[in-house]
């Protein structure tokens, strides 16, 4: 038998191992990411559009693709989830109607891609006409950020104590005016960071965007919603899988160096706005 | 436990005609749960009435009746009349925002919000849009002075709320609740967190208050209502046991059960 001191020492060095293997893996995909990709960077593979006949060429048209499908995704999720939310939260009372709702979203979150994908080609791009393009890439995958943006909102506001809503209501206000000033106003880092998050799952689908988006091989930026748009991911798959063509395999790897910096941005930035809240709340 | 009906209510008639708050057969229902029975309760402007009694009793739903705060809870319903300067707030048209606007609430936990001591006191007066700029200035300052904290924190004033110590935070919300210039204040035990110095200056305050509000104060604990309140009105099970002038209700109560209730018999 072995004394209890002992076994906790044992139990805590199995933990920290377990614990440095799950969080070195970030730095393991980062760090081979790095060093293939870092290859093919440079200012003229980030401002320059692919040449898909020689596998050469550079990726802004998929940057600029990706940023506005992201941002339409946003325009259309973010007023669309948070104002869902408002409701659940702040006005829908606990009935069979909301309880089926929540259902909905909960399953709606967890759709696979490529269902909402073809749904995206079949009837946004096919049925309605919209075409393989921005507009019904960008609203497709919107479908897939608003039940996260939903939920994220939904338990933001709901964290907020009701000892505030009760404060504002006992002084007159509406509502309405409990929820824009105390509600929101309380919940907003944690809205933020959810739509941050919800942007950072836009950016890195594939599926969608390939589906009823375009081709990865746009050597053009879209001047129009119905154009068809580039986007990263689709460039590094269609790029990472031409056989042994190795211009296109190390450009596959600099497509995804660049979204997974990206990433990083999005992580940094909700952070920040975490930190900077708490920090104001102190003081 | 004795079985009381409103016959044995002993009520002092307090001959009032110009009653601030009437309330006048009241009942108040969370679901199935009779809480409030028969209330008859007449309140006079601009003193200082203890509401008290065990826990669940139905003091904090009485007091939240008075702004119809009892509203928000799902389930709730409410028969009877309860009038303020002669008008039935249970009236159908009642518009009850301008209803809360001129009853202020101070709640049993101090609840400032996430904001700063300023916008705390500026809040009310913004929503309903009653000043701005050098206006909305003076509002905050003499709401915190009313509330005895504003020479804490007249140079610290857009510190967050959450900066202040537990007996400060309870006088912001008083503050708060004084800057949309209510005419009654109702308090649910505004006390019951906060240390013995931090409650005395309260009391002290809310005698100061009672000049030029109409003060409606729930606690449980005694030497506080006999403290503070001019009239003391004993409830029990949801019923009206005994009210009249605190120094009666005290010296002299004329129910048994308030007596007993006095005397720490229960409670």
């Amino acid at each position: 038998m072995i004394g209890a001191q002992k076994e906790e020492l044992i139990i805590k060095i199995i933990l920290w191992i377990v614990s440095l293997i799950s969080v070195s893996s970030f730095f393991v995909i980062f760090l081979y990411m790095f060093i293939n990709g870092s290859r093919v960077i440079s200012l003229e593979f980030l401002t320059t559009a692919p040449n898909p006949i020689f596998w050469t060429g550079g990726i802004f048209p998929q940057i600029i693709g990706s940023l506005y499908l992201v941002a339409l995704c946003t325009v259309i999720a973010a007023p669309l989830g948070i104002l869902t939310a408002i409701y659940l939260s702040e006005y829908a009372v606990d009935n069979l109607i909301t309880k089926i709702a929540r259902f909905f979203i909960v399953t709606l979150a967890g759709i696979p891609t490529i269902v909402i994908g073809l749904f995206g080609l079949a009837f946004l791009a096919y049925r309605l006409n919209l075409g393989i393009s921005l507009f019904s890439a960008g609203v497709a995958l919107s479908f897939l950020t608003i039940p996260w943006t939903i939920t994220v909102s939904e338990e933001a506001m709901r964290a907020v104590p009701k000892e505030y809503r009760e404060a504002a209501l006992a002084l007159g206000a509406t509502r309405w005016q409990t929820t824009w000033h105390i509600v929101l106003k309380t919940a907003a880092p944690w809205i933020m960071t959810g739509i941050l998050l919800g942007i950072g799952k836009a950016l890195g689908e594939t599926t969608i965007p390939l589906m009823c988006g375009g081709s990865g091989l746009e050597t053009f930026i879209p001047r129009s919603l119905f154009e068809p748009v580039g986007s990263l991911p689709v460039y590094t798959f269609i790029f990472a899988t031409q056989g042994n063509v190795s211009s296109a395999y190390d450009r596959a790897f600099g497509g995804s160096l660049v979204l997974i910096l990206m990433f990083l941005l999005i992580s940094v930035s909700s952070l920040i706005i975490r930190n900077r809240y708490q920090k104001k709340m102190r003081t | 436990m004795k079985q009381i009906s409103t016959k044995n209510c002993t009520h002092d008639d307090l001959m009032v005609n110009d009653a601030k708050i009437d309330v006048r057969k009241l009942n108040v229902w969370f679901g199935d749960n009779h809480v409030l029975k028969d209330i008859n309760l007449k309140i006079r402007e601009k003193t200082v009435t203890a509401i008290m009694g065990p826990s669940g009793c139905g003091k904090t739903t009485l007091i939240r009746s008075i702004n119809r705060m009892n509203d928000l809870i799902n389930g709730s319903r409410t028969l009877g009349e309860v009038y303020i300067d002669g008008y039935n707030i249970y009236e159908r048209n009642t518009n009850v925002y301008e209803l809360r606007r001129k009853i202020g609430m101070v709640f049993q936990k101090p609840n400032p919000f996430p904001k700063s001591i300023y916008e705390n006191v500026a809040f009310g007066p913004k929503i309903h849009k009653m000043a701005r700029g050098k206006e909305l200035d003076d509002i905050v300052e003499k709401s915190l002075k009313e509330a005895a904290l504003w020479d804490e924190v007249k140079d610290r004033l857009h510190n967050s709320a959450f900066s202040l110590s537990g007996g400060q935070q309870q006088r912001l919300c008083i503050a708060r609740a004084l800057a949309v210039k209510p005419e009654i204040i109702l308090m649910d035990e505004p006390c019951s967190s906060l240390d013995p110095t931090a409650t005395a200056r309260i009391e002290a305050l809310l005698r100061r208050l009672s000049e030029k509000y109409t003060v409606v104060i729930v606690t449980h604990n005694l030497q506080q209502a006999a403290r503070v309140s001019d009239f003391t009105a004993f409830l029990y099970m949801g019923k009206l046991v005994e009210y009249g002038d605190t120094k009666r209700v005290f010296e002299n109560p004329q129910s048994e059960l308030t007596e007993k209730y006095i005397t720490g018999e229960f409670g």
